[in-house]
């Protein structure tokens, strides 16, 4: 009855990884991504065509014969670990995650839906759903209650999209970006831009009715927050690295810092925390793989854990780092914000402990 | 190489020529050793078979299902965990010949003399003296041990003695195994502060070991301790557990059965350490996983350290949450205990005897400077001790 997670990464996976790893460090170093975030144009050049179409990772959540690589969520969590080391401005988690797994509950019966996953699956087009970056899984049928007169604020990447998913309250609309009016806002996190959506003026063309469209969404929300737990710990990976990376070179009272106490025991302990990480990030990955009963909970769990471990290391990399940390011009504070902005990402910690106090039967007093 | 399918068929001979149901506890165990089916991964002859010692599980399983004593390795966990992997990798022929069979069959209990009142941490700078008896070439050992659990069940001894005080502390180290039946052993309890003495304090007077009983060359005792200490923290982090399972489990189903003492901060506390403890769990999975696969990692030691933490939050929590009962506590009567119990008894039990996890098997300050060392690769404090004679040291 209990699903036996399988909790490694492949070698197949692994191979992956290192082609994510090799195209991200060509296209979008830390320099490159500095250099862009005040722009208002943070997406490396060139680098979506290479990643989404040349590595394929853009249809790796769709079966081949709806147009995609038929892998799945396992491969999918190891291009957003390396995503999340690099902190690297792209539509992956929005588009190639959330949508396309909205998409791909629509596509079965034919239709819009299942041509526009196969433009996704390509890479050729980039859909988001217009809802606030801060909306979790159990906040989609809330989604489609939204008074029509309100623009959707916090939309993430929705500046990078051709199309935008909008819920509306008899079903899920695909309207083009240009139909709509798309107004970037000032983001905490400078490499996932956020705009505030106004889609009133536009018809679109309905993917969904009612119901169908509020489950759709709903398990497009629970992949993103699933797999929003391997960005977190590639990030939480990529923090602790370059941490005791400088704690050895360092030297202050003619010692590597790195040799103090004080400051070992706050790494050591950050690495427990990241090899934590690492299992709950893999379980919810599996288990939305394996369509698992209890996939629900392992999501939850793992959002409740590697949100924090993200925000703990990217913390203690800018603290670690001493002076240098507080710089614009080390990629820590990249990391930073990113952590920080993904801790509201689809749902709170705080949420995610709700699910589960209602999921394990740990109800909160009367 | 032994695969699974010939285990399957020696378990099912095994259990065929002796009978569970109509066979001796100690018949069985005897005859399972003798047909390689203790440690599969051991030598033929030595309780194994020299198969992968991934294949162990399945054969614990067989055998169990067909209602097949076991060892009950909660008595004998020093023997099993510690004393066993040592002999085999350090002992003569003839002392694992003469050792490892009733070691594992439980006829013969094992303690471990190491730790001492003046050497915890430092467990290097350790003062029992073994001197050698020119006449016979017998080891002559005084000195005094502690925290000793099993010492008063125990037949034998895995012990560390001071064999050259002019060396460096890690240099005049030799490793025997000692007779605990020897008159120069006396065995007194230590009380612990959950009321009972689980361990022991040993005085070690003129106690004669002959020099066949020892492991390894003579001052290269620390090196096979390290042998010894590895095997420790695999078995005190490496237990499966299921969801749920271990404290946090007992403190859920007093949520769930006592409405009434719920509070919205016990709330929080409760789904924090649940979380966790769930991350525990599939942490301790994954790395049975890299085992299994041929990879193991370092993760064993987060294990140890995030047990100990979770163990005294959730039994912390679980004192608070039952309110009035949590005044209790269900018995404070002076015993021996032949076997530790991290989860049993009461919720107050439970929160002073987790207080010992953080310290057993490494204190957890120690083990986050290996994580830091070993793992991360950071470099050492600096160090004034190693080079300087035993003898000169402060204590």
């Amino acid at each position: 009855m209990s699903h036996e997670p399988d909790l490694l990464h492949s070698d197949t996976q692994e191979a992956l990884r290192a082609a994510v790893r090799a195209l991200l460090a060509d296209r979008a170093g830390h320099p490159v991504v500095l250099g862009r975030i005040e722009t208002g144009d943070p997406y490396p050049p060139g680098l979506w065509p290479a990643l989404a179409g040349d590595i394929g990772a853009a249809g790796l959540l769709v079966p081949e014969e709806l147009g995609g690589q038929g892998a799945g969520h396992r491969e999918t969590a190891v291009v957003l670990e390396e995503l999340g080391r690099a902190v690297t401005p792209a539509p992956y988690l929005t588009g190639a995650v959330v949508a396309t797994e909205t998409l791909l509950a629509l596509a079965g019966d034919g239709g819009p839906a299942a041509g526009l996953l196969a433009e996704l699956a390509a890479g050729e087009r980039t859909a988001v759903l217009a809802a606030p970056l801060t909306t979790a899984p159990r906040g989609a049928d809330a989604l489609f209650a939204v008074p029509a007169e309100a623009p959707v604020r916090g939309v993430a990447d929705a500046v990078a999209a051709d199309v935008l998913l909008v819920p509306r309250p008899d079903g899920l609309y695909a309207v083009p970006a240009v139909e709509a009016a798309v107004t970037p806002l000032s983001p905490l996190d400078l490499t996932r831009p956020l705009a505030a959506v106004d889609a009133r003026g536009a018809a679109g063309t309905r993917l969904a009715g009612a119901a169908g469209a509020r489950a759709a969404v709903r398990r497009g929300l629970l992949a993103g927050a699933g797999l929003l737990a391997s960005e977190q710990l590639g990030l939480a990976e990529w923090c602790l690295e370059e941490t005791v990376r400088h704690a050895r070179e360092r030297h202050q009272f003619n010692r590597p810092v790195g040799s103090f106490q004080a400051l070992k025991h706050r790494m050591a302990r950050l690495w427990l925390d990241v090899v934590g990480a690492r299992a709950a990030a893999r379980a919810a990955a599996d288990a939305l793989a394996a369509g698992a009963a209890d996939a629900e909970l392992t999501v939850a769990v793992a959002q409740a854990y590697c949100s924090g471990v993200a925000v703990r290391a990217a913390e203690e990399c800018v603290q670690l780092h001493g002076g240098i940390g507080m710089t614009w011009e080390h990629p820590a504070h990249l990391a930073l914000k990113r952590a920080k902005a993904d801790q509201l990402a689809l749902g709170s910690a705080g949420h995610h402990q709700d699910v589960v106090a209602d999921l394990a039967d740990l109800p909160a007093p009367a | 190489m032994t695969d699974a399918a010939d285990l399957r068929a020696r378990v099912r001979d095994l259990l065929a020529a002796h009978p569970p149901a109509t066979t001796g506890r100690t018949d069985f165990l005897r005859a399972r050793f003798d047909a390689g089916l203790a440690w599969v991964h051991h030598p033929a002859g030595l309780g194994g078979l020299d198969a992968p010692r991934s294949l162990q599980a399945a054969v614990d399983a067989g055998l169990a299902a067909a209602g097949a004593p076991d060892n009950d390795p909660g008595r004998i966990g020093i023997g099993l965990g510690m004393a066993a992997p040592t002999l085999l990798a350090h002992g003569s022929d003839e002392v694992r010949a003469r050792f490892l069979k009733p070691l594992w069959t439980g006829e013969e209990v094992w303690c471990q003399l190491f730790s001492e009142p003046g050497a915890g941490s430092d467990l290097a700078a350790l003062g029992t003296r073994a001197v050698r008896d020119a006449a016979t070439g017998d080891w002559i050992v005084d000195g005094q041990k502690v925290w000793t659990s099993s010492a008063h069940t125990a037949r034998w001894a895995i012990l560390l003695a001071r064999t050259d005080p002019d060396l460096p502390k890690h240099r005049g180290i030799t490793y025997f195994v000692c007779d605990m039946t020897d008159p120069g052993v006396e065995v007194r309890p230590l009380r612990q502060l959950t009321g009972e003495a689980e361990f022991n304090e040993v005085f070690l007077t003129g106690v004669r070991i002959p020099d066949a009983h020892r492991l390894g060359a003579v001052g290269d005792g620390w090196r096979v301790a390290r042998t010894t200490l590895m095997n420790e923290r695999v078995s005190i982090g490496g237990a499966r557990i299921p969801r749920e399972g271990g404290m946090i489990g007992r403190a859920a189903a007093v949520w769930r059965d006592r409405p009434e003492l719920r509070t919205h901060a016990l709330h929080r506390r409760l789904l924090d350490l649940w979380v966790d403890s769930e991350v525990a769990r599939l942490t301790g999975e994954r790395l049975r996983q890299q085992l299994a696969a041929g990879e193991p990692g370092p993760e064993g030691s987060a294990m140890k350290l995030g047990f100990a933490r979770l163990h005294q939050a959730v039994s912390g929590l679980e004192v608070e949450l039952l309110a009035d009962d949590g005044l209790l506590y269900g018995d404070w009567t002076m015993t021996r205990p032949e076997r530790v119990d991290f989860t049993g008894r009461d919720a107050g039990y439970r929160y002073l005897r987790a207080k010992g996890n953080s310290i057993e098997g490494g204190t957890s300050e120690v083990l986050l400077n290996i994580v830091a060392e070993r793992v991360l690769g950071l470099p050492p404090e600096p160090r004034d001790d190693k080079d300087v004679p035993w003898k000169d040291l402060a204590r």
